[in-house]
């Protein structure tokens, strides 16, 4: 064996390392760490190691920002998941991440393998995965192939996830032309673990097997990482080798494989192989625990014949994990995984030299210190550009063309308000037989934990064009919706996740925007003591140099002490509708002024945190009292479209009354002021004065009853007449992709 | 009673039929692994469970109807043993032989997850005998490859001989083509072996049990079975 692995000539290695992604400086700082010209595989370990996607090279320096403590959190970012403690020992173990690039380059897969993805991000950490969510940002249906890509994205995710078992419980979809060359496809798992079971990646014991579970490794999504660290081109269709292709199947058995090795004590550390696959596996296990390792890659699990060191390490087969078993526990590893007919090899060892050495065919095929790999990676405070600030839009100068009437009916049957039914129909939502709150049932999803009277309730929220026309607000806006989502079913809000979609980060204006939106989500994860535990950065999300809307996706989880405190949205007969929090006809931005006035302009409405916090801690706190029959928290389309939304889930109408004087009727109905909540209860008067009590303002507006929302003006729109406007828009879009 | 469930790799309902069967006998049926050679002394419910076993990647339930523990099933099954095949489980006993037709893809080309409603046919069976006579009860359905289908002759011989259990309907009983989303044949969404022993359907009443999580629509038919088989092991 040679001391050195064969190097590439000076300017071939160069020429590579721009092709990989590198730029000249970072180049530089790979030969500085060497000493000396790297190999074709050293190469390629630096320039995914480095890529925006596995480094947060741009994004790391504001991501510090953000609150990431509480007394409940076990475990926060930098872990495959986050982790928070929810009572009776359980964890709940979970995290979001984006699959955006491969989804529109291949939408089945690429959608498919997000959710594989983010699934062994949880049960790596020891984790039996109970509930999936996504956060799914398309085009328009009628630009160039979106209908493919939307049918394309949700038989993926539905392929997947309904295959392994796990069910699909909730998510949000938008859509905006913004996105027509760049949809967004984010995923969330969700699982449970005992708190004091939590396995981790930190390599320790000098010696131990390194151990590599799972599928064979093929030549599929070779420099995933880098594809997903730069932008779109016309000649994005050719990079459709480098998405993975997923095989739900095996997920299934690693899955339970994985569960069963955990339940006994062989396990010294796990992480499952995503991006950047075998390299960042062994690199962050290896690194996190101040060891060295040693690979012999003749013994990697092949699919083809003639592989490289280059193809391996770089590989994103999917359905793989790497452990670092306690020496002489080989064998009751080996006997779980041939029982579960998965592959096992041991494929190297610790070692206590700090360096990551791989073997292949007698060969050193890279020899690379590990320490420098990680703190001499780049780190970029990158120029920042404020957005410029929107006029505050007054309701009262804002002509209103149509009428409350007509207006609600085009708004529930809109793009971003119609029924999702369409796609959650293709998602198994109750295997597993905990779902208590399907899609569409509550405002967020409510999956009971199996043999214990808890509940997590989880939802997935953004409001993309409140960041784009006030990125700090908007930011706070998405925390603020998830934690009332989670308290409108008598949840209490205990942490999320993070998937932070944006564009290129080297434009100041897009900075800008990340910067900002971090800030306004501290401010809000600080005032409503909802920390940030995990979380996923995907940057360069633009086409032909137009970037997305900023979308900072969040994932909540709360816990019910009982999953018998859950209420849903549906109204029944019979019931006060009681609105709580301020209502001051709020149009800039809203869906009202996109659809009905043909307007995207003003400033978003404000979150109040201190309100934000006051009414919705009343609003759980009631809940919990039984005091609440229905409940739904008001977001996009305002008053109106909550109560049809009420109206719709139940199957009953109501009768409401006018709005305050002083304020338009347009902003009275569809304006989004934040920090409120609809509530049905069976006792108005008790209700506004327990409501007085608490200083929070609400006010009776109607009663439920009847077949038709009836207006103050006397016009009548049948629940019937909303649903079928409801319910046609997707069906009738998606009818020519494929299927009915 | 004593039950079995049949784990598969790639079957993932087994947990819902659990708990629905330990809600009427009070006690966790047993897992049976697909390589097992013979059923434990004593059994005499056998589940095999919804899920993707072998991923479904050849034609659903035909990988799994080939498996070691299928020989065993199929004698019990000859011995006049109970069988209840959920989903995956319908499709596997279609393709081991044990109930007549097949399930071909969906009508509508996709996954079907969405409440169903299915009229109750007969109720002096093992499995419906807590159910009213064409009594409609609602479940899930989640599902690729439920659309029924069998040969004329085979269904108008199912039809003479009263071996179709459940049917797709509505609400109010009628057997519409809007109520039987997947295009099964004649509605058809359960249909029974002639000794009325073994039982497959598409649906999920392992599903509708608990009043906290989807109603309990579905417990008559697991009250049924306790029913019976706790009279036929006394």
């Amino acid at each position: 064996m040679t001391q050195t692995p064969a190097l590439l000539a000076p300017e071939r290695a160069r020429q590579l390392a721009a092709e990989y992604g590198l730029k000249p400086d970072e180049y530089d700082r790979v030969l500085a760490i060497l000493g000396r010209a790297p190999s074709l595989c050293e190469l390629g370990i630096f320039s995914v190691m480095w890529s925006e996607h596995c480094s947060y090279k741009s994004s790391r320096v504001w991501l510090k920002e953000l609150p990431t403590k509480a007394p409940w959190v076990i475990q926060g970012p930098g872990e495959n998941a986050g982790v928070i403690d929810i009572g009776d020992g359980l964890a709940a173990v979970f995290k979001m991440e984006s699959h955006n690039h491969p989804s529109f380059i291949e939408p089945y897969q690429g959608a498919a393998t997000g959710v594989g993805g983010i699934l062994r991000d949880v049960f790596t950490m020891g984790a039996r995965p109970i509930a999936n969510l996504n956060a799914l940002r398309f085009g328009m249906p009628d630009a160039p192939r979106m209908k493919q890509v939307i049918d394309g994205v949700v038989r993926g995710i539905g392929g997947y996830g309904n295959c392994v078992g796990v069910p699909t419980v909730g998510g949000e979809v938008n859509f905006h032309p913004r996105y027509n060359g760049n949809p967004l496809v984010n995923a969330m798992t969700v699982g449970i673990a005992r708190a004091d079971r939590i396995f981790t990646a930190a390599a320790s014991g000098v010696g131990n097997p390194v151990v590599y579970v799972g599928s064979k490794t093929g030549r599929d999504g070779i420099h995933g990482a880098t594809m997903a660290s730069t932008e779109f081109t016309a000649d994005s269709e050719e990079k459709r080798p480098t998405v993975q292709i997923g095989d739900p199947f095996t997920e299934k058995l690693l899955i339970e494989a994985c569960l069963e090795l955990m339940a006994t004590d062989a396990i010294v550390a796990i992480q499952d192989m995503g991006a950047a696959g075998l390299t960042s596996s062994s690199v962050e296990m290896a690194g996190k625990g101040g060891m060295g390792i040693e690979l012999e890659l003749d013994r990697v699990p092949q699919r083809e014949t003639g592989m490289t060191a280059y193809e391996m390490m770089l590989s994103e087969s999917q359905e793989r994990m790497l452990m670092i078993l306690k020496p002489g526990r080989e064998h009751v590893a080996e006997a779980i995984f041939t029982k579960w007919e998965l592959d096992f090899a041991v494929i190297g060892h610790l070692t206590d030299t700090g360096r990551i050495v791989l073997k292949h065919k007698g060969r050193l095929e890279a020899d690379i210190e590990l320490a420098p790999l990680e703190s001499e990676a780049p780190l970029y405070r990158r120029p920042t550009a404020e957005t410029p600030r929107q006029a505050v839009l007054d309701a009262a100068a804002i002509a209103d063309p149509v009428g409350p009437e007509a207006a609600l009916l085009t708004l529930v049957g809109s793009l971003d308000l119609c029924s999702r039914r369409w796609i959650w129909d293709q998602y198994d939502s109750m295997v597993g037989g905990q779902t208590a709150r399907r899609p569409g049932a509550a405002d967020a999803a409510i999956v009971r934990i199996e043999e214990s009277r808890r509940a997590l309730a989880m939802t997935t929220d953004c409001t993309p064009r409140y960041c784009l026309a006030d990125p700090e607000e908007g930011g706070k806006q998405a925390v603020a919706e998830a934690w009332r989502n989670i308290t409108a079913t008598g949840g209490l809000p205990l942490a999320i996740t993070d998937n932070m979609n944006f564009g290129n980060p080297e434009k100041p204006e897009i900075m800008g925007q990340f910067a900002a939106a971090v800030r306004g989500m501290a401010a809000a994860c600080i005032a409503l003591d909802f920390p940030v535990v995990s979380g996923n950065v995907s940057l360069y999300n633009e086409t032909e140099g137009r970037g997305i809307l900023p979308t900072p996706a969040i994932g909540g989880v709360g816990v019910l002490d009982d999953v018998a405190q859950a209420v849903g949205l549906g109204l029944k007969p019979g019931l006060d509708l009681v609105l709580v929090g301020e209502t001051r006809g709020w149009l800039g931005q809203s869906l009202w002024l996109r659809e009905i006035a043909g307007r995207e302009d003003g400033a978003p409405p404000p979150v109040d945190l201190t309100a934000e916090r006051r009414n919705g801690d009343a609003v759980r706190g009631w809940i919990r009292q039984g005091l609440v029959a229905a409940s739904h928290d008001l977001s996009d389309g305002g008053l109106l479209v909550a109560a049809a939304e009420m109206a719709m889930a139940g199957g009953a109408g109501a009768v409401l009354d006018a709005g305050p004087a002083g304020i338009p009727a347009h902003g009275w109905w569809f304006g989004e002021d934040q920090g409120r909540y609809l509530l049905a209860v069976r006792d108005g008067d008790a209700m506004l004065a327990a409501a007085k009590a608490a200083g929070v303002p609400a006010i009776r507006i109607g009663r439920s009853g009847g077949e038709a929302l009836v207006l103050p003006g006397g016009q009548s729109i049948s629940v019937a007449k909303l649903a079928e406007a409801h319910e046609r828009t997707l069906p009738a879009l998606m009818a020519e992709a494929g299927g009915a | 009673m004593r039950a079995g469930i049949v784990l598969f790799p790639g079957t993932n309902r087994e947990r819902d039929m659990a708990l629905a069967l330990q809600r009427v006998t009070g006690h966790r049926p047993e897992m049976l692994w697909h390589r097992d050679t013979a059923l434990p002394a004593g059994t005499d419910l056998v589940v095999l469970p919804g899920g993707f076993s072998y991923g479904d990647y050849l034609r659903c339930g035909a990988m799994a109807a080939q498996s070691p523990i299928m020989q065993a099933i199929k004698a019990f099954a000859d011995q006049g043993g109970h069988v209840l095949g959920v989903c995956n489980g319908f499709q596997m006993l279609t393709e081991a032989g044990l109930l007549p037709g097949a399930l071909l893809r969906n009508a509508t080309l996709r996954f079907l997850s969405m409440d169903c409603r299915m009229r109750v046919e007969r109720t002096d069976t093992p499995y419906t005998n807590r159910f009213q006579r064409g009594q409609v009860f609602r479940s899930t359905m989640a599902h690729g490859d439920g659309n029924y289908f069998a040969d004329d002759a085979t269904l108008e011989r199912l039809e003479g001989e009263g071996l179709v259990a459940l049917r797709y309907a509505t609400p109010a009983g009628e057997a519409t083509a809007a109520a039987n989303r997947n295009g099964s044949a004649r509605n058809i969404a359960g249909i029974l072996s002639p000794n009325l022993r073994v039982l497959g359907l598409m649906p999920h009443p392992e599903n509708q049990v608990d009043p906290e999580i989807d109603g309990t629509d579905g417990l008559p038919l697991f009250e049924s079975l306790a029913a019976t088989l706790a009279t036929a092991a006394a």
